[in-house]
């Protein structure tokens, strides 16, 4: 199944991909370019919820809204208490990002990347067309795959985010002073 | 709506992300460039878990363990920037360079 560029722009689900994808793609310029720390941050917010709704189009609704708990909800706070407690410079750019004899290479390996990937996906795939179901995936559904077949690599992942809460309180804990006498 | 237009948006936010993580000096804003190329690695997921006829959804399961593995990566990371911010009074990757001497 394949389609013209004219049935594209034809069809209204494609208008939304561009309302959301277009700001998405932008915010996420913006985040490795501004040079106010604090709205580099604001701008990823906008990035992932940019990425939940095209979840949302695509039909992946759990994804989607665990993007928004896990990413929005806990991530980006994390990285603004760590901004916070840094103190980075808010407005001095110099301090933020090398200057142009690191951003030219960064830039055209960047966009050698992009064409590359964009050459071997249209290459691979042309215009072949998303076969949608008649409703989205149901979290039962997902969740039944995942305490099936998925369930070792799930336990594996449970261990990770224990050793992960773990290891982050010891090394970011101040030691107490060494008690005299020992 | 075709699978390259998903496939194209993930390409860009990858290679933009990879310009944030060699550009950006500051160690916090280094992870959030990570965070984007972690993002444009889910929708790539998610789209081709609905575009190929798998009943298993590998795709979508795939992409709520990268949302976890992100998780820990940034909790573990903030902490080391903490860390090393307590040691040294700067955040800058540039000045961390003290096991070259």
């Amino acid at each position: 199944m394949t389609v013209t560029l004219s049935e594209w722009f034809s069809e209204a689900a494609n208008w939304v991909f561009l309302i959301i994808a277009l700001p998405t793609l932008f915010s996420a310029f913006k985040v490795v370019s501004t040079t106010n720390i604090v709205r580099a941050v604001l701008y990823l917010v906008v990035t992932l919820a940019g990425t939940a709704a095209l979840f949302l189009v695509l039909g992946a609704e759990f994804v989607a809204w665990t993007v928004v708990l896990v990413y929005i909800g806990a991530v980006v706070i994390l990285f603004l208490i760590g901004i916070m407690i840094t103190r980075a410079p808010l407005t001095s750019a110099s301090s933020l990002s090398h200057d142009l004899s690191v951003r030219l290479p960064a830039a055209l390996l960047s966009a050698v990347l992009f064409g590359v990937m964009a050459w071997a996906f249209i290459d691979a795939f042309e215009n072949r067309i998303i076969p949608f179901g008649d409703d989205a995936t149901r979290s039962a559904a997902l969740a039944e795959i995942l305490f099936d077949r998925f369930v070792i690599p799930f336990e594996v992942v449970s261990f990770v985010l224990l050793a992960a809460l773990i290891g982050g309180i010891v090394i970011a804990r101040r030691d107490p002073p060494e008690e005299p006498g020992r | 709506m075709t699978v390259v237009q998903y496939a194209l948006l993930g390409s860009a936010m990858f290679a933009v992300g990879l310009y944030g993580v060699i550009t950006r000096k500051n160690a916090v804003l280094i992870l959030a460039s990570v965070e984007v190329m972690l993002a444009a690695v889910n929708v790539n997921f998610v789209a081709f878990a609905v575009f190929l006829p798998d009943p298993r959804h590998a795709g979508q399961i795939f992409a709520l363990f990268i949302i976890a593995i992100a998780a820990a990566e940034v909790g573990i990371g903030i902490a080391i920037i903490l860390m090393i911010f307590r040691n040294r009074r700067s955040a800058n990757v540039d000045e961390l360079d003290m096991m070259r001497h």
